[in-house]
């Protein structure tokens, strides 16, 4: 095992088909659109459910249930209904990918301090008001938290679309392994490794810019 | 570093061609009469090598050989090691796949009749190990297409594909895409291009699946494998033996074998085809019987026990 194949620079063409930046694109490519889709559908629920504190149970238990589902075995399932292709690939993301924030919301918007909520109301907002103008920007901290975790996860989890025949950076592990390329197998978990490491630092930078500064110094 | 690995690669071929001659010193001394020895059989973690294991062991019991079963070792890295540490005695192995295992490089080019990869397996391998009698019996990559695709097509051969690979899209393991007996020989031996390779399985349920489901079109299936006949696939033969040959071989340690094993294993390989392995294989695989009880049918019914 060495880090040849990680260190050779045909390898890093830009644009050529199997080369890693294209891998990496890829990769990035399924991160972003199943984190887009589990925030469309667990962003307004987790919202709703800590908003009006109805259906707790149901998004603490789907959440837990959600992330108990192994990911390999659940894409499995759907290319057997689905068939071959992106869609089967996506759903198993995103599975992965709607716990952490659902829960996330859920939880951020719990923690608030009541009295700010009363205070908001007291001062005449209206409800759509009082949750864009001072819950949302107060559960940001947290639910921001949840969605990173998400992007980790995703990030990490996405090597599985190579085993159903789509790219990313799991055609690395997989196309090593199978033609013993150890290699190739550790050029791949590096990749994997600092690609998630880097998803983390830019959604931090974003956290930083979008958190209220008023918030920083308690959370 | 290649100056190193090609002095190991010499040194090792000079330890090999020593002990691969036919008057090993060490095998006549289990060879003693009166005493059958004692046999570990080991196999590979599928469902195919624990059914020829199982058929070994008991073929060899019959011999009054004392038979220990340590089958589901798991994939071919593994138990080889096993093999040369002496945790194991014996295994039912693949010339071809064997071959390009131990060749550097994979196996090498040209050689692909079940004789030829049987002359260049001989000389690669390992220390203290042989091979004896092969059967007729393959399991092997073959390209498979749909009874509709073969009968739209009008495909019987590889050589068939040529005018309508361009349409057709392809599934097989990722290790296709690079190893000449993949996509590199379909182009070079028989000008096959296909539109799209999809790397899948190699020849495992993701590829018949989408086989069956009309993802793909060509598939990669192991010969052997009985989703072939269940679902009325048509394999494509291979004219140009392209495709290693991947013949049933017994791979036993030379310190484990004698006449009385020798007699027995080859007795087994006289009576293994491609055909009725598949129909005992598909016994344990879709009608789910226990390996020992279609081990013993395949013996009976062979009149081998």
């Amino acid at each position: 095992m060495n880090f040849t194949y990680l260190l050779d620079p045909a390898h890093w063409e830009f644009g050529a088909a199997g080369g890693i930046p294209q891998l990496i694109l890829s990769h990035l490519g399924y991160t972003v659109l199943a984190l887009l889709i589990g925030a469309v559908i667990a962003l307004p629920v987790g919202l709703y459910i800590g908003h009006t504190g109805r259906g707790s149970f149901l998004a603490i238990n789907a959440g837990n249930a959600g992330r108990s589902l192994p990911t390999l075995g659940l894409l499995m399932l759907m290319v057997t209904l689905l068939g071959l292709g992106l869609l089967p690939v996506l759903i198993a993301l995103t599975v992965l990918v709607v716990p952490p924030i659902l829960t996330s919301a859920y939880a951020g918007m719990r923690s608030l301090d009541q009295r700010v909520i009363d205070a908001a109301r007291g001062m005449g907002m209206r409800p759509w008001q009082v949750l864009t103008r001072v819950e949302l920007p107060m559960a940001l901290p947290v639910l921001f938290g949840g969605f990173r975790s998400a992007a980790l996860q995703v990030v990490a989890t996405a090597t599985v679309a190579a085993s159903v025949g789509l790219g990313g950076l799991g055609r690395l592990l997989i196309d090593g392994l199978a033609v013993n390329d150890y290699s190739r197998v550790l050029a791949g978990a590096i990749v994997v490794a600092v690609l998630a490491v880097l998803v983390d630092l830019f959604l931090a930078s974003i956290q930083r810019w979008i958190v209220s500064p008023g918030l920083k110094g308690t959370s | 570093m290649k100056r190193i690995t090609a002095v190991l690669a010499t040194v090792l071929a000079l330890t090999l061609s020593a002990c691969g001659t036919d008057s090993d010193p060490l095998a006549g001394e289990s060879a003693a009469p009166g005493k059958p020895g004692a046999v570990t059989v080991g196999s590979a973690n599928f469902a195919e090598s624990e059914l020829l294991a199982e058929i070994y062991s008991q073929a060899l019991e019959a011999d009054k050989i004392t038979v220990t079963r340590k089958f589901n070792i798991g994939a071919r890295e593994l138990y080889l090691k096993a093999l040369q540490d002496g945790s194991i005695d014996l295994l039912p192995e693949y010339n071809g796949a064997l071959l390009s295992a131990l060749s550097t490089g994979g196996a090498p080019q040209g050689v692909s009749s079940p004789d030829a990869v049987l002359t260049a397996l001989k000389k690669v391998l390992p220390a203290g190990t042989e091979v004896l009698e092969q059967s007729s019996a393959e399991d092997k990559d073959t390209l498979t297409v749909t009874a509709e695709t073969a009968a739209k097509h009008n495909l019987k051969t590889i050589e068939d594909l040529k005018p309508v690979a361009g349409q057709l899209t392809i599934g097989a393991g990722p290790e296709w895409a690079e190893r000449y007996q993949g996509l590199k020989g379909l182009k070079e031996v028989y000008g096959v291009e296909f539109k799209e390779f999809k790397p899948l399985d190699a020849g495992g349920p993701l590829t018949v699946n989408a086989l069956k489901g009309g993802d793909i079109d060509v598939a990669n299936i192991f010969s052997t494998d009985s989703s072939i006949v269940t679902n009325k696939f048509v394999v494509l033969e291979d004219p140009k033996d392209l495709y290693l040959a991947e013949n049933i071989i017994p791979l036993i340690r030379t310190t484990a074998n004698n006449p009385t094993v020798t007699a027995a294993l080859n007795a087994v390989s006289a009576k293994l085809t491609t055909e009725n392995l598949t129909r005992y294989l598909a016994q344990v695989q879709v009608d789910k019987k226990d390996v020992k009880t279609v081990a013993k049918a395949f013996l009976t019914e062979n009149g081998l026990i």
